[in-house]
């Protein structure tokens, strides 16, 4: 169970005496990690507990006042701003690992990244009530009225109410933000938020991180999983019901297009979803 | 020897003593004050508030309150509302109604929320309470409109049915036309929740038409503004008012039929809905503005401008609750008009996005809490924040009793100073001496529970997102809060030990959740083992906590304290820890 990874924020920790509790959450945290660790090499884990420890209280830099915001969720290269780059290995430990409770979107991170158009994937965050955010969808699409002929390179899309700008995220009349999403071989259902993801790849990811994480043991590689969802070479195939009730494979058509049709999406095992469709 | 005082009255006259007081609390505290007041009390209680269902047993309750007429059960976390609570997790309400079934056919009043409620439930509620009166379902789900059909056709004595925020695959109408045309006890009725599916205007105006002691009555987004009139003409004796879908074409003669039936409306106190608000149709509802103590506008998609004129005129409004369109310009307006406002809520439009779409800043809560001297309870989001904002406001309002703030994004800093926000909340607890209920966002560091646990002396609920530096931070809450009865956190570096070294603290308070923090399943175990009068969840979709090294963190942990052990309805991804390890194989096995 010794990958070899060496937590950072070593020592203190801004209730003292951490050690020990580091050295815990470094075996726990290993353990997941260690089949990661060489397969993919961009894929970094930002150390969630460390943050009890050291790591954010006594190294405050800038970067640390979103660090815990961006700890515990899985970082990919091309989000990794490189102030946290060496914030981490500055420390003193070559990478860091995790435990991630929930994961923010890549580009919202990055405050200064520019670019405005990302939302946030928390889980439950901000703490409003499906309804309500239905409900905001909903009427916007309905007081934009079929205004098809609108630029379709968006996904979040401003326009003029009332002389007032508002934002909304395209989705059609009658559809709710909140779908369900079953997997094959899970009793439980899931609810994700579309209208919290503007592409296929995002939402793949919350749905990877949804169902793929639970599977009963811990030694199934997520890496093996992740991402497939969407080109098929994995054990799964993501579908959806669209509103007229037929099953399709998920991410044949532009996004917005899925988004405004889809009843519900299901993750289907690959030998049994022929027939769907073509597979990239 | 001195005669007590007890038993210088007979206990008739006691028990008449006992029907003036009310509350809950209240009640409680009659009953510890000796042992006949106790027995008398008991059979006395017509009101029964559990305010988690797993913290009791249905028989324990009769058992204790054998002659209650209404039942108040809250099932889920509150975080449920968010998603963080996996479906199948509990809350059903089945076996308290089976319970209640035989042993009280008297039964009146049923009050759930965030419950599961099958429509086998209701239709055991209507076959089982001859008398049955109020049905409130709030937050609930897992009923059909089966089950609404059979409440409707059975309950002849039924005067409330409220669906308040129910979510149900396709809600539909059709139940309404099950109420009897000799029905005619409706005083209050919610159903803002159903769904657009066979919608049926006639049976509602008929039921409206012949139920001349409606009070309540809130519609769905389905019902058109054009069908409004004619409903309101049915009933002008309405308090509170929630319309549907606030949209028609523009014509001068929806509009003056519209205006004449609001007009009508002498008693209408709290209006609701509008849902799709044209503004052109809003000064229809002008002449009820005045008497308005209560308005929620939280769907109206209005822009500033229209809210402002639209709330100047209702100077006496008490309760507001809108979307941020209404901007700090709007709040400003709402600070000079509204003098008597006591409750704000203000939501988020676009609550995803990352750039601000409307002028809403700290300024607009700062504006308001000097306007309003009774302002009390607020819920607000925004996108930013600085601590003299929120000293300014603490300063100005040392009344409230409930303060929940927002920060659309996590950890967000002081915007002024870039340091955290500790500062500001910490003003809010000194000062806010009566504070009941607080919600934290922001940047915030382990300071800001130093200040919580210092002051916040009378704070029963407390809610952590994002925030914090770790164990410290949760042990000044645990230590400091002697009145907390609820804590919910989440995403925050809080492990073992504030938790460990603070166990008994757990017992004097309803419920703990967290999730996304650092507790670890050794320390849940611990906790579980040492305690057995709480129940400790370890709710991980991951798969067994005693798959991975005890030392893992579990993803979502719920504590709560509990008179009848664990409970046997859990699904397959919680583990309530066992206090006896040589049970722990036995409950396992149970769970495969």
């Amino acid at each position: 169970m010794e990958g070899g990874l060496v937590l950072l924020g070593g020592g203190g920790g801004g209730n003292g005496g951490s050690s020990s509790g580091v050295s815990t959450n470094e075996s726990a945290v290993l353990s997941k990690v260690e089949v990661v660790s060489e397969a993919e090499s961009e894929l970094e884990l930002g150390l969630g507990l460390s943050l009890g420890g050291g790591g954010c209280s006594t190294g405050k830099t800038k970067a640390s006042n979103s660090s815990w915001g961006e700890c515990g969720r899985i970082l990919t290269a091309k989000d990794f701003p490189s102030s946290v780059v060496s914030q981490r290995t500055n420390n003193g430990g070559p990478s860091s690992v995790a435990v991630s409770g929930t994961k923010r979107s890549a580009e919202s991170v990055s405050h200064d990244s520019g670019s405005p158009t990302a939302v946030s994937q928390v889980v439950g965050w901000p703490p409003i009530r499906a309804y309500r955010v239905n409900s905001l969808v909903n009427q916007a699409k309905a007081q934009r009225g079929d205004e098809e002929d609108k630029p379709k390179d968006d996904l979040k899309k401003k326009h003029n109410y009332n002389g007032k700008q508002i934002s909304s995220t395209v989705n059609e009349k009658g559809h709710l933000g909140f779908v369900k999403v079953n997997m094959d071989g899970i009793p439980i259902g899931r609810k994700v938020n579309l209208n919290s993801h503007s592409s296929y790849e995002s939402l793949a990811q919350e749905l990877e991180d949804m169902f793929l994480r639970s599977a009963n043991s811990v030694e199934k590689e997520p890496s093996t999983m992740a991402s497939k969802l969407l080109d098929g070479s994995s054990e799964f195939v993501l579908t959806y019901e669209d509103k007229e009730g037929d099953w399709m494979l998920v991410g044949d058509v532009p996004w917005r297009m899925f988004v405004s049709s889809v009843r519900r999406l299901r993750i289907m095992r690959t030998s049994e979803a022929n027939g769907l469709g073509m597979y990239k | 020897m001195h005669k007590k005082m007890a038993f210088s009255f007979p206990d008739e006259v006691l028990e008449h003593v006992f029907s003036f007081i009310q509350s809950d609390k209240d009640r409680n505290s009659v009953s510890m004050v000796c042992k006949s007041w106790y027995e008398i009390e008991r059979y006395c209680r017509r009101k029964v508030f559990v305010g988690n269902c797993y913290a009791v047993s249905p028989r324990m309750v009769i058992r204790r309150f054998p002659e209650f007429r209404s039942i108040e059960l809250k099932g889920k976390p509150h975080f449920a509302d968010f998603n963080l609570v996996p479906d199948g997790w509990g809350g059903y309400v089945f076996p308290w109604i089976a319970e209640m079934a035989g042993a009280l056919p008297w039964l009146e009043e049923i009050k759930l929320k965030r419950m599961v409620v099958t429509d086998e439930s209701l239709e055991l509620i209507a076959k089982s309470f001859k008398n049955f009166k109020v049905l409130v379902l709030s937050s609930c789900e897992g009923f059909s409109t089966d089950g609404l059909a059979a409440i409707a056709a059975t309950c002849k004595n039924l005067k409330e049915l409220d669906l308040r925020d129910c979510e149900g695959d396709d809600l539909g109408w059709h139940w309404l036309s099950y109420f009897p045309d000799t029905y005619t006890s409706l005083v209050s009725l919610n159903i803002s929740c159903l769904g657009s599916d066979e919608v049926s205007f006639s049976a509602l105006e008929r039921l409206v038409g012949r139920c001349t002691n409606l009070r309540t009555l809130r519609l769905n987004r389905a019902v058109p503004l054009d069908k409004i009139a004619n409903i309101l003409r049915h009933a002008p004796q309405l308090v509170e008012f929630g319309t549907g879908s606030y949209t028609a074409d523009l014509r001068p003669d929806i509009y003056s039929d519209l205006a004449g039936a609001f007009s009508s409306c002498k008693e209408l106190k709290s209006l609701s809905g509008f849902w799709d608000v044209v503004p052109a149709y809003l000064p229809a509802i002008y002449p009820v503005c005045s008497k308005l103590t209560s308005l929620n506008l939280s769907y109206a998609t209005l822009q500033s401008s229209d809210l402002i004129k639209l709330v100047s005129h209702c100077p006496n409004l008490q309760r507001l609750l809108v979307l941020d369109y209404i901007e700090d310009s709007g709040l400003e307006a709402l600070a000079s008009i509204c003098n008597d406002l006591q409750e704000l809520r203000v939501f988020p439009s676009d609550p995803f996005g990352v750039e601000p779409n409307v002028s809403l800043t700290e300024q607009g809560l700062v504006a308001v809490s000097s306007g309003c001297p009774k302002l009390q309870s607020v819920l607000y989001f925004c996108r930013q924040m600085s601590n003299e904002a929120l000293v300014t406001i603490a300063k100005n309002r040392p009344n409230f009793t409930r303060f929940r703030l927002c920060i659309i994004e996590p950890t967000t800093a002081d915007y002024l100073t870039l340091e955290p926000l500790d500062v500001g909340f910490g003003a809010i607890v000194q000062y806010c001496k009566d504070l009941q209920r607080l919600s934290l966002s922001g940047l915030l560091t382990d300071r800001v529970f130093e200040y919580i646990g210092t002051y916040a002396k009378k704070l029963e609920m407390l809610s952590i997102a994002f925030a914090g530096d770790g164990d410290l931070g949760l042990h000044h809450v645990l230590s400091g809060c002697e009145s907390l009865r609820k804590l919910e956190i989440r995403d925050c570096p809080f492990g073992d030990k504030a938790l460990l070294a603070n166990a008994e603290k757990l017992e004097t308070m309803r419920s703990l959740w967290m999730s996304s923090c650092a507790v670890s399943f050794g320390a849940c175990k611990l906790l579980g083992q040492k305690m057995p009068r709480l129940n400790v969840e370890v709710i991980d979709e991951r798969g067994p906590p005693d798959s991975r090294p005890e030392s893992c963190p579990v993803d979502k942990l719920y504590i709560y304290r509990t008179l009848v052990g664990p409970r046997f309805d859990m699904p397959p991804f919680v583990w309530t820890m066992e206090d006896d390890p040589s049970l722990q194989q036995l409950s396992r096995a149970n769970l495969m």
